[in-house]
């Protein structure tokens, strides 16, 4: 079931052949590929399973190092030997989510059904659907039951699906810098996007592979656009101001005058190499869909009524203005209505919705408090059960 | 019923702990550091859960394991169903919020029975101080100038449990007790004029 893939570094396992994955659309995929990164080891009674769900442009190289673009792993500062999440002790995996572009079955890769790439064609999904898949490979790893799920931003919203449709198979939950829904803001930032893609002549009605050519100059808008909602004004400020790049007046021209046009530039391009545009407009339509409490009739607290053996730690950011501590906050409310262990703080940063990728060690305090409680509790429940 | 063990709380705390009987629901609010919350975690095996304004107090709870939830008693008790736990607890924080009387309903409504402290603004010293000075009295145990306390609705004793009359609630326990914790003689006036403190267990 599991192979090597030839293209990437990562794992892949072959899931849903014998009973199709139906998404949420109602259309069925079979098979799917899952790609994915796993870092320690699985222990015998294979307990001690770490998922951790990146975020929309994230990928599985959580704490390896990325195979295009040569840096080091989105949370290696988090993940490693002797880390917060120490390797020598938890088996970490983390798998690149349906319709992305890293492996995993997605509008990049071949429809089976045709032998043609998916493209276009590729059925909606939702985060829901990415969570099957999860799921799906969760269990070709032969895990019931996995010690801790943990996600941010759009991860969050995965970490969120886990709890409120497989509680039985998550012993403790992190969630950082999220939402249960997808604002009417956030749904307007996404679809600035999109269309940024769709406007670019070179996305060819999505069939960009077929015409050899790919919409870099629309991605790369999305990218920048949605780079700035990552961001903070202070942060922005503080990091930039309206200091001038490589020149000491401006040219009264629209090069990149300032130091954050060229960053955002930079940002932009870098992010086109890496990354597929159709994969990006999926992802963010996930997202888009996503509204938890919708499907318990508006109350959020009913959909983790389940949930009250798991415990969870809320964590929000100060200056996140595209999932605010507001929303974080409503998530953590609705999980104490529910009778669910749950820890709830904002910290203070400047570094806005990003902040949960940084260095920021008051979070790390936090987790770190957070895991060894979930430690104490496994080992006084195997304790019971011996 | 004194606990050795919990020597090493606040003396208000010592008192609280005491009185919650173990492998109980809890909901400590204003529970700051969560040294109550933890005491009774790991010494009472108590289901704990706390709710704190401040960040750097729930920061420090969430790094000890503990459940905390950063949170407004005058906003966010709305968001508990009724009766979810055993002892709705709040230690000297019902002079702090804005609405008192709601505040102590909502912790009625949340658990069976509310632990509520107060500061007793009848203690003797700081009625002479008011009387003698003229001014907003400051003492060791309530260290703010009037106008940076967060001490918006100080009581007495005798207020306290004319709240608890007036609401038609049941009182099942006063405690009376001075700067050490030790607990003081019961009879009104004394308690009024000579507790620093006080502790009182209600149930409706």
């Amino acid at each position: 079931m599991v192979k090597q893939a030839h293209k990437i570094a990562s794992q892949v396992a072959t899931l849903f052949e014998t009973s199709p994955l139906i998404l949420d659309s109602g259309v069925t995929l079979s098979p799917v590929q899952v790609a994915y990164e796993t870092y320690g080891t699985l222990n015998s009674d294979k307990s001690n399973a770490i998922m951790i769900c990146h975020a929309l442009t994230g990928d599985q190289y959580v704490a390896s190092t990325h195979p295009l673009t040569g840096k080091s792993g989105w949370w290696e500062r988090i993940i490693g030997p002797n880390k917060l999440i120490d390797t020598n002790k938890y088996f970490v995996i983390c798998s690149n989510v349906l319709g992305s572009c890293l492996g995993t079955t997605g509008p990049k890769e071949i429809n089976p059904e045709t032998g043609q790439i998916y493209g276009i064609d590729f059925p909606v999904i939702t985060i829901n659907d990415m969570v099957k898949v999860q799921v799906g490979l969760t269990d070709t790893l032969g895990i019931q039951k996995l010690f801790m799920v943990i996600g941010g931003s759009m991860g969050g919203m995965q970490a969120l699906e886990w709890l409120v449709d497989y509680p039985d198979r998550v012993g403790s939950m992190m969630l950082l810098a999220t939402a249960a829904q997808h604002s009417a803001q956030n749904i307007a930032f996404h679809e600035i996007g999109r269309q940024a893609v769709m406007a670019d002549p070179e996305w060819r009605d999505g069939k960009y592979q077929e015409h050899d050519t790919f919409p870099r100059k629309g991605l790369s808008v999305a990218r920048m656009t949605a780079h700035v909602t990552y961001l903070s004004e202070d942060g922005l400020m503080d990091k930039f101001g309206r200091n001038l790049q490589d020149r000491d007046a401006p040219t009264y021209g629209f090069e990149a005058d300032f130091q954050i046009e060229s960053y955002l530039r930079h940002q932009g391009s870098s992010f086109v190499d890496r990354f597929d545009a159709n994969s990006y407009l999926y992802i963010t339509r996930a997202m888009d869909y996503f509204d938890i409490a919708a499907r318990y009739e508006g109350k959020l607290a009913d959909a983790f009524k389940k949930a009250s053996d798991v415990p969870c730690l809320v964590i929000t950011f100060t200056s996140d203005w595209l999932y605010p501590p507001e929303e974080n906050k409503r998530i953590a409310h609705a999980l104490n209505a529910a009778g669910v262990p749950v820890s709830y703080a904002s910290i203070t940063s400047d570094r806005g919705h990003d902040s949960f990728l940084l260095d920021i060690p008051e979070m790390d305090k936090m987790m770190t408090g957070f895991i060894q409680s979930a430690e104490a509790r496994l080992m006084k429940d195997q304790r019971d059960d011996g | 019923m004194t606990d050795s063990q919990s020597k090493d709380l606040r003396p208000d705390l010592q008192l609280i702990a005491n009185l919650i009987a173990p492998e109980s629901r809890v909901l400590e609010v204003g529970c700051a550091n969560g040294d109550l919350l933890q005491w009774l975690v790991h010494n009472k095996r108590v289901d704990g859960r706390g709710m704190e304004l401040g960040q750097a107090g729930v920061n420090t709870c969430v790094s000890k394991g503990l459940y905390v939830v950063q949170g407004d008693a005058d906003v966010d008790l709305k968001d508990y169903p009724d009766k979810s736990f055993d002892y709705a607890v709040l230690s000297r924080t019902l002079q702090a919020v804005r609405q008192p009387r709601e505040v102590l309903l909502e912790l009625l409504r949340i658990g069976e029975k509310a632990i509520v402290t107060i500061p007793n603004f009848g203690h003797w010293k700081i009625r002479l101080q008011l009387l003698m000075n003229g001014k907003m009295p400051v003492t060791r145990h309530l260290d703010y100038t009037w106008y940076n306390t967060p001490n918006i609705h100080f009581c007495t004793v005798k207020d306290m449990l004319d709240l608890i009359e007036s609401e038609g609630l049941t009182l099942d326990a006063f405690v009376p007790f001075d700067a050490k914790g030790d607990q003081l003689d019961q009879s009104l006036s004394r308690a009024n004029w000579g507790a620093h403190q006080a502790l009182f267990v209600i149930s409706d």
